[in-house]
């Protein structure tokens, strides 16, 4: 499905601050797989998804989708196969744009755009039975501008609209992270829901090592532009978050010490 | 009366800059950019216009769509210089406007010219109607009375242009990158385009808007654009403190109408008071200066005064 071949990437190359965030990574996910991507902070957890998601393109290595390749697709082509909910709860929509303006734009994801209206009555029916399910109570707000929603509806939102045209790939960038617990906890249901409801593919960064275990068929832990831990199927769900500890202590020989690791 | 009719030309005057300030709506509310191409698109259009009329002896009409898509060349250029050569966004205004005077010189050939001895867009219409005498009304006002309504005409058509324009597909897009772009990308969109787009649109109906001007007072100058961002802020600003409440896009273009106009007869009146002409640009500066902050400080006023929140 998602294919990533010997990737290497290095920031600020020639300079004191050069960093190679991916060191030769490569990883191949099924069809229908939800792997989890733990980390500490400078793992290229991030960065994998963003090459990925072609923000940038890698030094050298090979991507491909579903046996096309995409490496050096530019990032607005490749939307078109891509959901993608970002860490920030802003930069998943248009703040002053209306809730169904948003979700206009939306449900064209890879679609041509011409000079026919921007929404048409048929789809915002589709829109108030999407946003009944989130359970937010967002369906009696549909033109409301979504800058006065809160954080935890935005990245609801976000993810509605990654997933109104169903993805080939979603991706999510540690989604929860700027959340309130609770909101977090509704928030990743919502996701479980979501993927599952649409098998969907899915790649989710997070900082959590519960949540990693919790979720998903499959975890991957990154170090070092690495993948330094692979663990799917029955082998993950037998999973501890000590077991993830020690792994952390033994490559980071014992160095690692991320205090919003242990805190979570 | 005498001030009677420093408004009624005030109005008929800020008619015809409305196509111009909501321009500059286009890329400053819009697009989120501050875009100073529209100085030198401004003049392009004048320039243009007055050339198609004097040397060329062309239908002035044809001279305002001539300007259009002159102008949409131009917005292009500056889009061109921030998305593809990553220039930053206000450099790229100023290298397209300081190129522009050059090419407006050579459109013109010299520094102004006057439309007076032939056939303005103004002169083409008036010719239809009775004359002053005729109506028993002085000159000065039929002439300024046809200006009024060219001005409202194409405003009106032009705000129900951008209404239905900013609906669509495409128009939705514009305004979303605006607001986000990365968001506008994930959702399969090229931001580059979209941007180019909205610049483009705008110096087109800035270029529209000088040429509109130009035909209404007779003379293209190379310095017309000099400065006019700020008439344009000032209109937007202008209308927006005065529509606080408008969300509707139509009112909002609307409420900058109104702004171009009370811009214009607030401009008039402080004249008549006995403002010398050459403090003008100063006076504007602080009024748009003043407009552009208040709101913000308002919002940052705390909901009570302190000595309540004490309590």
């Amino acid at each position: 499905m998602l294919k990533l071949n010997g990737i290497y990437k290095t920031f600020n190359h020639n300079t004191v601050n050069e960093k190679r965030v991916i060191n030769n990574l490569t990883l191949d996910l099924k069809k229908g797989d939800f792997v989890t991507v733990i980390g500490g902070n400078g793992a290229g957890k991030s960065t994998l998804l963003n090459l990925i998601a072609g923000v940038y393109p890698p030094d050298s290595g090979s991507i491909s989708l579903d046996g096309e390749a995409i490496t050096f697709l530019p990032e607005y082509k490749r939307a078109k196969y891509l959901g993608r909910v970002f860490q920030d709860p802003m930069m998943g929509t248009a703040a002053n744009m209306e809730i169904q303006e948003n979700l206009a734009l939306a449900y064209r994801r890879g679609k041509r755009r011409g000079l026919r209206w921007g929404i048409t009555n048929k789809e915002k029916q589709i829109y108030v039975d999407k946003l009944n399910n989130l359970g937010l109570g967002l369906e009696s707000r549909m033109s409301t501008k979504v800058g006065l929603l809160s954080g935890g509806q935005r990245q609801a939102l976000t993810l509605l609209m990654a997933t109104l045209q169903q993805p080939k790939l979603l991706l999510l960038d540690e989604h929860t992270a700027a959340l309130d617990p609770s909101t977090a906890e509704r928030v990743l249901d919502l996701t479980q829901q979501i993927v599952a409801a649409n098998n969907l593919t899915t790649l989710m960064v997070t900082h959590n090592m519960k949540q990693a275990i919790q979720y998903g068929n499959r975890l991957i832990m990154m170090y070092e532009g690495k993948i330094i831990f692979d663990v799917q199927g029955e082998e993950k769900s037998k999973l501890k978050v000590t077991d993830l500890l020690q792994k952390f202590e033994i490559v980071s020989q014992g160095s690692f010490a991320n205090d919003r690791m242990l805190l979570s | 009366m005498d001030v009677l009719l420093s408004i009624y030309g005030a109005t008929a005057q800020g008619l015809t800059w409305t196509i111009f300030a909501l321009g500059v709506f286009i890329t400053f509310r819009i697009l989120n950019y501050a875009d100073l191409t529209c100085e030198g698109s401004f003049a392009l259009g004048g320039s243009i216009s007055s050339v198609f009329v004097v040397r060329l002896n062309l239908n002035p009409y044809l001279s305002l769509f001539v300007a259009l898509l002159a102008g949409l060349v131009a917005g292009a250029v500056t889009g061109l210089l921030h998305t593809k050569l990553k220039i930053p966004a206000i450099l790229s205004g100023i290298l397209t406007m300081f190129g522009l005077y050059s090419i407006n010189l050579r459109i013109m050939g010299q520094p102004n010219t006057s439309l007076v001895g032939n056939k303005s867009l103004i002169f083409m219409i008036k010719d239809l109607l009775p004359t002053a005498a005729e109506l028993g009304i002085k000159d000065i006002v039929l002439q300024t009375g046809v200006v009024l309504v060219v001005g409202l005409l194409f405003s009106l058509i032009a705000i129900a242009f951008l209404y239905w324009f900013f609906g669509t597909e495409i128009g939705s897009c514009i305004r979303a990158t605006g607001n986000n772009d990365t968001m506008v990308r994930a959702q399969g969109v090229n931001t580059d385009l979209t941007k180019i787009a909205g610049l483009a649109f705008s110096n087109g109906l800035i270029a529209f808007a000088g040429a509109l001007v130009t035909q209404t007072q007779g003379y293209a100058d190379v310095g017309m654009g000099q400065g006019v961002i700020v008439i344009g802020l000032a209109s937007i600003v202008i209308g927006e403190v005065m529509f606080l409440k408008a969300k509707n896009f139509a009112v909002k273009m609307l409420a900058i109408m109104c702004g171009s106009v009370i811009y214009r007869i607030i401009i008039a009146l402080i004249l008549r008071m006995g403002l010398d002409t050459n403090d003008m640009k100063l006076f504007t500066a602080i009024v748009v200066a003043l407009a552009l902050s208040i709101p913000t400080m308002l919002k940052n006023k705390p909901l009570f005064n302190r000595k309540e929140a004490q309590r």
